[in-house]
């Protein structure tokens, strides 16, 4: 086993050269990741790019082909992967769990096998908010309250690193909210949180980091806005005036290297690297009141991902 | 390895078995069919009603050589493949527990869940008959509900490997199927197909191990040789030597198909 160097020792999860190949196909390619405690770390990528295997080698579910995997500073598949694992909070994409037990029941069933104190059940199953459902059996439950049991359960113990896979699945926009809520107190008491969304526009404003992945490599890794400035993709300007204004202020935008400009019913749509941007807006500002509004359109992490991806 | 989750596991999976009444449900198909053969065996002979305790564990074992394995195999094919399609099973390889112990504790689970129903369905017969059984007979009824719960044990064993084995759970259960019909039915075929295309050369010791390769005849050999009134009824018993006869050495053989079964479901048991 490799020594662990001081820098490490701040990563929740550090990933050296991990590859999975099974046989001609490289599910993982030579991934380096590291992610400080107390992040919340998004993974994006296409269905098969890599997301679950990734997720299962962290998890010491699969081992690596090769590569070194530390989940906070140890192996997950050591001779002390129990200890390692009693700080890991799993929730698997679509996970159906037991239709005979009962809300509690099933939290206890997970608790005993996690060591964690029985009293724990009752409190997290209030801070899923599923308290009044404790005593009916999950087969009675809805998507969601069954996603939010399976969230409960993966908060048992004292994780320090969360890895939820697709954990939104179900919810509705209220839940949805609650359950960010949720991550960001865990991130205040020092949690770490893995998550995975087909639902861009919701990590977009959600994590503070995230990873790209496609064809099992990373293609980029960064928040948001760093994601952003790499790919150099062009703002949107959604300018609203009146059509027979929009010849006026196509010649004012003329010196500058505009690009695409085009009618829409509410006036001009134009695009413009970012480092024009301020020069865009003092000729807009030049027309005075003939332009009535003006929309700055960032590019969203949806047409980042493609960016990176495609 | 450590024993509290196989515990936890165990409980789990009784637990189960005990709520959806699959326990009570299979222990009074056993009460019943064997109280229906107690009294009802002989009805082919021209009599009806109690006859002698031998009869009526010669009749179980054809019964139970068939039901047991269909009812262990149907209880366990699911086991492992059920975890793996409703998503849950990397859930629990991602606890503090090794594979080992989830699929012991699987198995201890549905094995206490078969041989409390094996138990209480037989025994309650038993206690019926009381009347009826002198103290060999009552020796040999034990010996008959003990084989049934070795039996029991090592179909749920196999079924446990095939759940290992299968992609998918329609797999599995027709897998499990298979099996019932290849050591039920097909399996005793073959062996007598084979004596009789070798011209009996075959025949004697080396024909009598072979059967040794299934655990439905390891059974039918342990009843039958614990009961000297019997052996007569059943022509396999006089082609059998009587090496075989020893219950030591068929409960062993009896036990090793309970145990390498599970040892290479863990070998074969990838998430």
């Amino acid at each position: 086993m490799a020594s662990i160097s001081p820098a490490s020792d701040n990563m929740a999860i550090s990933l050296r050269g991990v590859s999975k190949h099974y046989g001609a196909l490289h599910a993982v390619d030579g991934v380096d990741l590291a992610i400080p405690r107390g992040e919340i770390f998004g993974i994006i990528g296409h269905n098969g790019a890599g997301k679950s295997t990734l997720f299962k080698m962290m998890l010491g579910l699969v081992p690596a082909t090769q590569g070194e995997i530390l989940v906070g500073g140890a192996s997950v598949t050591g001779r002390h992967f129990r200890a390692a694992r009693r700080h890991l909070g799993y929730l698997p994409e679509n996970v159906v769990l037991y239709d005979n037990l009962d809300g509690l029941e099933t939290l206890q069933f997970f608790a005993k096998l996690k060591h964690a104190p029985m009293a724990q059940c009752a409190t997290i199953l209030d801070r899923v908010g599923l308290t009044h459902a404790g005593k009916r059996p999950v087969r009675e439950y809805s998507k969601g309250m069954r996603q939010r049991l399976g969230f409960a359960q993966a908060l048992l113990g004292t994780p320090q690193v969360l890895f939820l896979d697709e954990p939104t699945n179900g919810l509705d926009p209220q839940a949805i909210r609650d359950f960010y809520a949720t991550l960001r107190d865990l991130q205040s008491e020092g949690v770490t949180v893995i998550i995975t969304s087909h639902i861009l526009a919701e990590l977009q404003q959600r994590v503070d980091r995230l990873a790209i992945l496609a064809a099992g490599r990373v293609q980029a890794v960064g928040s948001v806005e760093a994601l952003r400035q790499q790919t150099r993709m062009p703002l949107t300007f959604e300018i609203e005036m009146i059509a027979s204004d929009v010849p006026a202020a196509l010649q004012a935008l003329a010196p500058l290297a505009t690009l695409a400009p085009e009618s829409i019913p509410t006036g001009l749509r134009l695009q413009c690297p970012r480092e024009q941007k301020m020069a865009v807006l003092a000729a807009l500002t030049s027309l005075g009141d003939r332009v009535r509004d003006i929309k700055l359109l960032e590019p969203s992490l949806e047409d980042v991902f493609f960016g990176f991806s495609a | 390895m450590e024993f509290a989750p196989i515990f936890t596991i165990a409980a789990k999976e009784f637990h189960d078995r005990m709520r959806n009444r699959w326990v009570l449900a299979v222990a009074l198909v056993f009460t019943v069919f064997s109280l229906v053969i107690a009294y009802f065996g002989g009805a082919q002979q021209g009599t009806v009603g109690f006859r002698s305790i031998e009869f009526t564990i010669a009749s179980l074992v054809s019964l139970v050589i068939y039901l047991i394995p269909l009812i262990a195999l149907l209880l366990g094919f699911d086991a492992i493949v059920g975890e793996r399609e409703r998503g849950s099973l990397d859930l629990l390889l991602a606890l503090p527990i090794t594979r080992l112990e989830l699929l012991l504790g699987k198995y201890l689970g549905l094995a206490v869940a078969l041989t409390v129903s094996t138990v209480a369905g037989f025994g309650l017969v038993a206690v019926l008959l009381f009347k009826h059984m002198s103290g060999a007979g009552l020796y040999h009824y034990a010996g008959f509900m003990l084989s049934s719960v070795l039996l029991g044990l090592a179909f749920l064993s196999l079924a446990v490997l095939l759940s290992v084995l299968a992609r998918d759970r329609t797999r599995a259960s027709g897998l499990a199927i298979a099996t019932w019909f290849f050591f039920v039915l097909v399996f005793d075929l073959l062996v007598l197909g084979l004596l009789v295309a070798t011209g009996g050369q075959f025949a004697g010791d080396a024909f009598a191990w072979l059967l040794l390769l299934n655990p439905a005849d390891v059974f039918r050999i342990l009843n039958v040789f614990s009961l000297e009134d019997v052996r007569t009824l059943y022509g396999l018993a006089s082609v059998v030597p009587t090496s075989l006869g020893s219950p030591a050495i068929m409960g062993g053989v009896m036990l090793l198909w309970i145990a390498v079964p599970l040892i290479l479901a863990n070998w074969r048991f990838k998430p």
